[in-house]
């Protein structure tokens, strides 16, 4: 991806970030992600319905890697299936940890590609997505 | 000032993270090469020339700290491994026993991690109450603020004499005499303040005195309490072993011996105290008034200049020490300190474990900085080169 498109979309996010502000409604699972080795901290709504995940929201205080890649995950989990979401999910862990991965899969997360080269940020890219992890541990969520 | 005396900034680095920890000058790291290179042996044992010379040495730096804090015996200085764990040695090995359910102790929303949390436990394990003394609107602790937070059932107050995040100096003195007349016990967290500027146990009035010697230009792992002798004769140690006990029988019995030593079960950090007595020389040697003055010197250059940077926001402005603190508008205080790193400029960005001041501070997170006698006007510059360029921010840590 060309350096500066690839800066352009996360600086967007992180400007704009998409559902920011948690709301007060039921059906909803919080997960409150934040790091020990920094400061970022994030709480996360998911609602999942239909066996499908409905809707993401998040609020808090995190870096520009950290918010944008909250809010391009929110824009690229949201209508996905336990299995669809689990595929992304680990294409876009394998991404980060510099294993093989599905580039075409990933579409607009791809623009995280080259975190590799500042180490002490793959954190901050890997954060927000624990929510979709806790989400996935309770397959049950899906079945309703 | 002196910076040649400092081997690492041989390298490209401009350090301006000395709240977090400082820089070693040549001579302390030779004492402790030294140390280990030509006399290693135990303290406290042995009748061999080695050794007695480790007893001299290590037991003589109880006396430079004596001198350094202006406190009466050099029995008074017990060596630990850094504040946090002489303040657990106040809250668990002194407080506990002193204090009952509903005793009241005074701290403030801008205190260290470590000056909150033994006593959050402590209210856990006994119940007393933990109070905070309201801040004024320049995050300061005043003397109206503290009388009427006491209460007849207040016992402590437990208060950083320079906070870490704010930088601000609070009226020791005056508090100290406040508690010495009614009875209230004063703990001093030194952390901020002992490196940079003179301190006076018997002046502040206080009961004890807690600081690390890596924010001083000594080693890591070693730090000081001083406490009042009939107080440290009360206080219970919190680990026990060899070296802190006279005599021990198989029926359970045993007597421990005379403070200090009771506090140093186990083999204590020998080649960490010895560099913290050389650390304290060399402070003296230049003197912590000149040391002070110069700080005010490079903090009001940095104040001055930091407003040229647009949509700065500095939180602390008027505050006497020599720390900083600030944000960019529209830059999360990470991002700022990762673009600075880039230039090889170190600042800190956080919370700084003051997690609380958020409440009074209305902002979470921001960078810091605190200077240190080696810094100079020409990093300062640096600094705001890189800072004005700011706008490019995100073609950096992006």
């Amino acid at each position: 991806m060309d350096s500066n498109l690839r800066r352009e979309i996360i600086l967007d996010n992180y400007q704009h970030p998409l559902h920011k502000g948690l709301v007060e409604e039921e059906g909803y699972q919080k997960i409150r992600t934040n790091n020990s080795s920094c400061i970022d901290d994030l709480m996360i709504m998911v609602k999942v319905e239909e066996g499908k995940i409905k809707d993401i929201r998040f609020d808090g205080e995190a870096c520009a890697i950290s918010t944008s890649a909250t809010s391009i995950m929110i824009r690229n989990f949201m209508g996905k299936t336990y299995e669809e979401a689990k595929a992304l999910l680990e294409s876009y862990e394998a991404m980060i940890d510099e294993k093989p991965y599905d580039k075409e899969l990933l579409g607009e997360l791809n623009v995280y590609d080259e975190i590799y080269k500042q180490p002490n940020r793959k954190k901050c890219a890997l954060l927000p997505f624990r929510a979709i992890h806790q989400i996935l541990e309770n397959k049950d969520l899906f079945n309703k | 000032m002196n910076r040649e005396d400092f081997p690492i900034f041989k390298q490209d680095l401009i350090y301006f993270d000395n709240g977090a920890t400082t820089m070693k000058p040549q001579c302390v790291i030779d004492s402790m090469t030294d140390y280990y290179s030509n006399y290693t042996a135990n303290a406290h044992r042995g009748d061999y020339d080695n050794s007695m010379k480790v007893d001299v040495l290590y037991e003589g730096v109880r006396g430079k700290v004596r001198k350094l804090i202006d406190a009466k015996d050099a029995s008074e200085v017990v060596f630990t491994k850094g504040t946090t764990e002489s303040l657990n040695l106040v809250v668990f090995g002194f407080m506990k026993n002193e204090l009952k359910e509903g005793d009241e102790v005074l701290l403030t929303k801008s205190e260290h991690a470590s000056n909150l949390l033994p006593w959050m436990e402590l209210e856990k394990e006994i119940g007393i109450v933990i109070k905070y003394i309201p801040l004024t609107e320049d995050n300061e602790v005043t003397i109206p603020n503290v009388l009427s937070t006491i209460t007849d059932r207040t016992k402590v107050i437990s208060l950083a004499q320079v906070t870490n995040v704010i930088g601000d100096v609070r009226p020791m003195k005056e508090i100290g005499e406040i508690c010495s007349q009614r009875g209230i016990y004063f703990v001093v967290d030194g952390a901020q303040s002992v490196p940079h500027r003179k301190v006076s146990v018997q002046e502040m009035n206080a009961d004890f005195l807690a600081f690390s010697g890596h924010k001083m230009l000594g080693p890591t792992g070693v730090g000081v309490l001083w406490g009042k002798k009939e107080l440290l004769e009360r206080t219970k140690p919190l680990c026990y072993g060899g070296g802190m006990n006279t005599s021990f029988e198989s029926t359970g019995d045993f007597e421990l011996k005379e403070v200090p030593t009771k506090f140093d079960a186990g083999t204590p950090a020998i080649a960490e105290v010895i560099g913290l007595g050389r650390a304290i020389d060399y402070l003296e040697e230049i003197g912590l008034d000149k040391i002070e003055s110069y700080e005010q010197e490079l903090k009001s250059y940095l104040l001055a200049r930091l407003k040229e940077v647009p949509k700065i926001q500095i939180y602390n402005e008027k505050t006497a020490s020599s720390i900083v603190a600030f944000n960019i508008e529209g830059v999360f205080s990470q991002d700022t300190a990762v673009y600075l790193n880039h230039y090889h400029i170190c600042v800190r960005a956080g919370n700084h474990c003051a997690k609380i001041l958020k409440e009074q501070l209305g902002v979470k997170n921001t960078c810091r900085i605190s200077l240190y006698l080696y810094n100079t006007k020409e990093e300062i510059d640096e600094l705001i080169r890189v800072l004005k360029d700011a706008e490019h921010i995100f073609d950096i840590v992006l």
